[in-house]
């Protein structure tokens, strides 16, 4: 079996999606590829499927919050980052795309189609900092649990703590769950 | 009392199985199928994981996992340390192997500052890192083995994970959560008492672990739980995103300690076991020979540890030795603002990944500028693991779930961080 010449991601992607591609960055070695969201599931099938690239594997999803009072923002377009970071075992080479998301309206569309493994990565990222995949099979939280409310990893989220239950004062904090209802 | 707005909408939350509905066959609705819970507090599902399973009678339809229980915050916390204090906290992840993810972490600070690790310092962190994958490994065979009724295999693993724990607290002072690493190398040298420790230990293990062998391999019992259980196609092993010896369990040749090595890796010469059937003997088997593989590396590397400093000489990164705050001006104030303040990173994102005892860990790193990180994220190969536990276990027995469980080897630190 032959194996195809390796294509450079980066040319590829502006020549197949010139109206996505956004932005490229390099540091220490690493590429990152910006893009707009709305062709996302599209664009990652073809880094995925395209011989010379097929990067065949999803290593990571992660968020970012580029929160203003914490230094963030700045030159960027949108206060949310999120980065895949696809790995291709044939040509054992590693891409990380990245989209912003903005604040008032944070959606992406799943990839959960392209590696199932989107699956809970993209639930935790919901539950974490509050961006909705569309499309995505079973958003409801994964690590919080499902009363909670708002999106630990969020920078204007405190470092708080929830308050710890004695005799003293069981009853008001039962008073605050939603399952109390359910034992009047 | 008055009632707030925020205290009004958590009254107001309506939750229940309705959220679940569409996860579980129709079957499930009209009574016609069981739904059970399994844990979080079951002795066999290694930590708090709650499985709600679809049962019918002993068939699994549906397995839905619930984990979270052990989530701490380990990423947001890390968020208001310095790089240097957030190692400790990365040891309470996969409190099974703490090194891999200290190594993890001091790979992507080192990457985000653009800073050196001694020869020396790379070589302790192999020896570290292949001792924690044999002490690693040592629990999951037992535990492995206990869940499926061997339980004397149990006993004769944490005897010999002992001797490694004793090691680790050699080295660091403590038995697990050492923090050992740190950017720019390690804490400390390795003390006089190491070396002979560990060339006993070497010297005895390969003997041990035939004894396990002995008990286990072709147990005509052992072989009847789990060959041909819980097979993982590779294509499946690949979409999902599993990675390390469940993976290769499924024959794909990846191992990151070759595909892309770190810490000299490239040096050593070693094995990367391969299964083929992808079931969960084969991911015993594999697991098995990388307590053999990892001596091999140790071994390399005892003869290869060279002298020299066992930390980078950086001294805008890494504080100076103590013995020099006497002599040195510029050391007491690099020692002061390091341990004060701790060093500044670029407003860049960097990724780093190893090679752990249960798969890949990735650590994505997002410096500010200053000296806290803004953004942590571990992908741990337990999480990924979890995630693709329903399509593995789909029409299994619910006993072989046991069985596929450990053979996936999930540790719950290390799933929800």
């Amino acid at each position: 079996m032959t194996i195809a010449a390796p294509l450079n991601p980066v040319d590829a992607l502006k020549q197949h999606f010139p109206d996505a591609v956004l932005d490229v960055r390099e540091f220490r070695g690493e590429t990152t590829v910006i893009v707009a969201s709305a062709e996302l599931p599209k664009l990652m099938q073809f880094l995925r499927d395209t011989s010379g690239l097929i990067y065949n594997y999803l290593s990571d999803i992660s968020a970012v919050d580029y929160w203003e009072p914490y230094g963030g923002i700045g030159d960027r377009p949108a206060r949310f980052g999120v980065s895949y970071h696809i790995y291709s075992m044939l040509y054992n080479r590693r891409l990380r795309i990245k989209v912003y998301v903005d604040e008032d309206d944070p959606v992406v569309p799943t990839v959960t189609q392209v590696w199932p493994a989107a699956n809970w990565l993209e639930r935790e990222i919901h539950d974490m900092m509050g961006i909705r995949f569309e499309g995505h099979p079973d958003l409801r939280r994964l690590l919080m649990p499902q009363d909670w409310q708002g999106h630990p990893h969020r920078r204007d989220y405190p470092l708080g703590y929830e308050t710890v239950q004695f005799s003293f004062n069981v009853e008001e904090i039962l008073k605050h769950k939603p399952f109390a209802r359910s034992q009047d | 009392m008055v009632v707030s707005d925020q205290q009004n909408e958590l009254m107001e939350w309506q939750g229940s199985l309705d959220d679940v509905k569409h996860l579980v066959s129709e079957r499930a609705l009209t009574g016609e199928t069981m739904m059970l819970n399994m844990g979080p507090h079951h002795p066999s599902t290694h930590g708090v994981l709650r499985l709600l399973l679809e049962l019918d009678g002993e068939e699994i339809v549906t397995c839905l996992p619930d984990v979270g229980y052990l989530h701490t915050g380990i990423e947001k916390n890390i968020e208001s340390k310095s790089y240097e204090k957030a190692v400790t906290l990365t040891d309470r992840m996969d409190y099974l192997s703490p090194m891999s993810n200290n190594m993890a972490f001091c790979l992507a600070v080192e990457k985000l500052v653009d800073l050196d690790v001694p020869e020396r310092a790379q070589v302790i962190r192999v020896i570290g890192l292949e001792l924690s994958r044999i002490a690693s490994h040592l629990v999951w065979l037992g535990t492995h083995a206990i869940d499926m009724g061997a339980m004397s295999v149990f006993l004769y693993c944490f005897r010999e994970r002992e001797h490694i724990l004793d090691m680790f607290e050699m080295l660091s002072g403590q038995r697990m959560m050492g923090s050992y690493f740190r950017p720019g190398g390690v804490w400390r040298d390795l003390p006089e008492e190491f070396m002979p420790a560990l060339e006993a230990f070497l010297a005895d293990f390969p003997r041990r672990v035939d004894d396990y062998e002995k008990l286990l391999t072709s147990n005509p019992l052992w072989m009847d739980r789990t060959q041909g259980i819980g097979v993982i196609e590779p294509e499946v092993a690949l979409a999902w995103g599993l990675s390390g010896p469940t993976l290769r369990g499924s024959g794909v040749n990846w191992d990151v300690r070759k595909a892309m090595p770190y810490s000299g890796y490239e040096q050593y010469s070693f094995d990367v076991p391969l299964g083929e059937h992808g079931d969960v003997y084969d991911r015993y088997i594999i697991r098995v020979r990388e307590m053999r593989e990892s001596v091999k590396i140790i071994q390399q590397a005892i003869k290869r540890l060279p002298k020299g400093p066992f930390r980078s000489e950086n001294r805008k990164f890494v504080p100076p030795p103590r013995a020099e705050l006497g002599r040195s001006m510029e050391a007491v104030i690099h020692h002061f603002k390091l341990w004060t303040e701790g060093f500044s990173a670029p407003d860049e994102e960097v990724f780093a990944s190893v090679e752990s005892p249960r798969g890949e860990i990735t650590c994505y790193l997002h410096g500010t500028g200053g000296n806290k990180p803004r953004r942590v994220h571990f992908k741990t190969p337990s999480f990924m693991h979890i995630a693709a536990l329903p399509v593995i276990a789909k029409n299994h027995m619910i006993a072989d779930l046991v069985a596929i469980i450990g053979s996936i080897d999930i540790v719950l630190g290390d799933c929800d961080r």
